[in-house]
């Protein structure tokens, strides 16, 4: 991706502009922001806040997540898992009788069935979120701003990364003044960034 | 996670103190993990590691003696290792459903109880988990609980509720885990980033797995939280239903009966949240959170204390009809020798402080008052551990032949040993205040009048769009536009 950093030749070769980052104090300023950014068809670019702000999913023209179909397929998987285990285990390795229900009666074991697929869907919305989010990664350039610390605290950020497309350190930035930040930030890195979505 | 916004028409009012911003809430939250631990916490916590102490020494004499040095005896082969180990389920409930249910039915209060309801919940199932692992009295055939063949090839059976509880309690455990390290992630982002210590960075960092608070992130975290609360609801109804089958499917007078499920969910749902009162009033006063844990709060609590209280006092009533209804004798016997019997006096406990107790809250003022609900609340627990001591022991010193009736008496090791896991509890719990944040921090925010993006600190916001927004929520399927 980095053949997309078209700014390089305007910097100092050691140093390179990864992303602009422009901070707002109030919800409503990041969310015109984003609505901003997101009309001037950026596409790697984000906000950050420090909870999840109604409308900024809309604001930021986000699609759906797709975390349902994840737990959709890990609950099926953990339902067949269920009826198996009870099927090889009483059915076909060692039969068992009891209380006169024939070895592989279903109902028998709905508890079982039940809480597998709860379990196993549960491992997917939370395994599926940490990767659809590609997280853990703790090596962001966005933490090189000293600023982006009140990210988890009480400022909203919008951030737009230089491998962008549309990305021009001129134009973008003048873009991010034009939505009332407190701030803009250039964060520069010596190695070229590659693009994180 | 929405802001929230209060309808003057029905009564409500902001849902934190005025004057509360988003610093303030960091600020407080976080503030308790980084100053030195006040006096109180030192005392709290070394009593309860000496009980930890108590209960290893338990343990070990246990391991090596092997259960005869408990009460349990023919004919009560259960005795306060199950009693215990349904009561600290029992107590796990609460977290759950203050964190899924409440979620899912909207009610935005919950935000300042969730977090520290949910480590409770793990801490409860923890010390319920222990019980079933040492009662078999063998520690190192404990595998026969898990779905492994034994020496002789034999499956467990499938058909069981003891099996069924294995998969129960363990997903029930499972799941409240990752549902609360889930909610920790960006508060732990909040911690890392207010931390100046090199250790504090590292540790918190790891945890708050790479947390930039990115609104890409936000989506599909909070889809996934909205999913987990939607998987909690039916699990944690069903861990205490199944629970209810190790006493329901037996052939047990007084344990046989349908109303088992419910009745033992509205009892779990009851004793944990007086164990989260409890708590929190302990909490909420040390550490100077009242403007985050507000009266209201606790009067909601209160409230649904109430709510389950009274149904556990109509399963009561219930399984008294049903008994003379049934017209069989053994069953008839059962109840009536409950309440009139030899344990009588821990029937009467049970009632006078499930039933009788909770009815103070119908007076405004007594549910309103922190003395009141701080003596009711530790009640409740007394009387809901009374509870299933009342099932176990009642059903099981007497049942159909009056030959090998008997009676149950605790030796000290179970004393010691419940004792003990008390000591668990309070140590973890006493971690968990010290370290972690024990307020959603980030939840909290979502619900100040500020998070709102129509939010005009100039006084006039509700009058347009905002009361529109206020329905919907964060977690609304949001397509793109």
């Amino acid at each position: 991706m980095s053949s997309s950093m078209h700014p390089r030749s305007e910097r100092p070769a050691t140093r390179q502009p990864v992303l602009l980052l422009a901070e707002y104090s109030t919800t409503s300023h990041v969310v015109h922001a984003a609505e901003k950014v997101r009309d001037a068809g950026y596409s790697h670019w984000d906000t950050h806040t420090p909870f999840p702000i109604h409308g900024m999913d809309s604001a930021m023209g986000l699609k759906d997540s797709r975390i349902g179909w994840i737990v959709l397929v890990m609950g099926v998987l953990g339902l067949a898992t269920g009826l198996s285990m009870y099927l090889y285990m009483n059915e076909f390795n060692y039969p068992i009788v009891v209380g006169g229900k024939p070895p592989g009666a279903l109902p028998a074991a709905v508890p079982v069935y039940f809480e597998l697929t709860v379990l196993f869907s549960a491992f997917g919305a939370v395994f599926g979120m940490l990767h659809l989010n590609r997280l853990p990664r703790h090596n962001h350039p966005i933490f090189e701003s000293d600023r982006f610390r009140a990210a988890s605290d009480d400022k909203f950020f919008v951030s737009i990364e230089a491998c962008d497309p549309k990305f021009n350190l001129e134009s973008t930035r003048n873009l991010l003044e034009s939505t009332h930040p407190s701030a803009v930030e250039l964060i520069e890195e010596k190695e070229a960034h590659s693009c994180s979505h | 996670m929405s802001y929230f916004q209060p309808i003057p028409e029905l009564g409500e009012g902001p849902l934190v103190a005025e004057g509360t911003n988003f610093k303030v809430v960091t600020e407080t939250v976080s503030r308790v993990t980084e100053r030195k631990a006040p006096r109180g916490w030192w005392i709290c916590f070394l009593i309860a590691l000496s009980l930890v102490g108590v209960f290893t020494m338990t343990i070990g004499y246990l391991f090596w003696k092997g259960i005869g040095i408990w009460g349990n005896n023919s004919p009560c082969y259960w005795g306060w290792d199950i009693t215990n180990f349904v009561w600290w389920v029992g107590i796990g409930h609460a977290g759950t459903l203050i964190s899924a249910v409440l979620f899912i039915f909207r009610q935005r209060w919950r935000t300042a109880i969730n977090r520290f309801a949910e480590a409770m919940t793990i801490f409860a199932v923890i010390c319920a988990l222990i019980f079933p692992g040492i009662h078999v009295g063998r520690p190192w055939v404990a595998y026969y609980m898990f779905p492994l063949p034994n020496q002789m090839g034999v499956w467990p059976n499938f058909k069981s509720p003891l099996l069924w509880d294995l998969f129960a309690v363990g997903t029930y455990f499972t799941v409240s885990l990752m549902f609360w390290l889930v909610g920790l992630i960006p508060d732990f982002a909040t911690l890392r980033d207010r931390s100046t210590g090199r250790i504090r960075q590292m540790v918190y960092g790891v945890l708050a797995l790479g947390w930039r608070g990115s609104n890409r992130h936000w989506k599909n975290y909070e889809r996934a939280y909205l999913i987990l609360a939607g998987l909690s609801t039916p699990l944690v109804l069903s861990v205490h239903s199944v629970v209810s089958f190790d006493f329901a499917t037996s052939v047990e007078p007084g344990w046989h009966t349908t109303i088992f499920p419910p009745y033992f969910v509205a009892g779990a749902v009851f004793s944990g949240f007086a164990m989260v009162m409890t708590l929190l009033l302990i909490a909420r006063t040390v550490f100077k959170m009242n403007h985050l844990v507000q009266m209201r709060h606790l009067e909601l609590m209160n409230k649904i204390m109430l709510v389950t209280g009274s149904l556990v006092g109509y399963a009561y009533a219930m399984e008294f009809f049903t008994a003379w209804y049934s017209g069989s004798e053994y069953e008839m016997y059962v109840f009536i020798n409950r309440a009139t019997g030899p344990y009588a006096w821990a029937y009467w406990t049970m009632i006078s402080c499930n039933v009788i107790c909770p009815q103070l809250f119908w007076s405004r003022k007594l549910r309103r008052s922190i003395p009141v609900m701080f003596v009711v609340s530790i009640l409740i627990n007394i009387g809901m551990w009374f509870e299933r001591f009342v099932i176990i022991a009642t059903s099981l010193h007497r049942d159909y032949i009056p030959s090998s009736w008997g009676y149950f008496s605790p030796t000290v090791f179970d004393i010691c040993t419940y004792l003990g896991t008390f000591g668990i509890f309070f140590t973890l719990f006493l971690l968990f205040i010290r370290w972690a944040p024990m307020i959603a921090i980030a939840e909290v925010k979502g619900i100040l009048p500020e998070a709102d993006p129509h939010y005009d600190p100039h006084g006039s916001h509700g009058a347009h769009g905002s009361r529109e927004g206020s329905h919907g929520y964060a977690l609304e399927p949001q397509g793109a536009e």
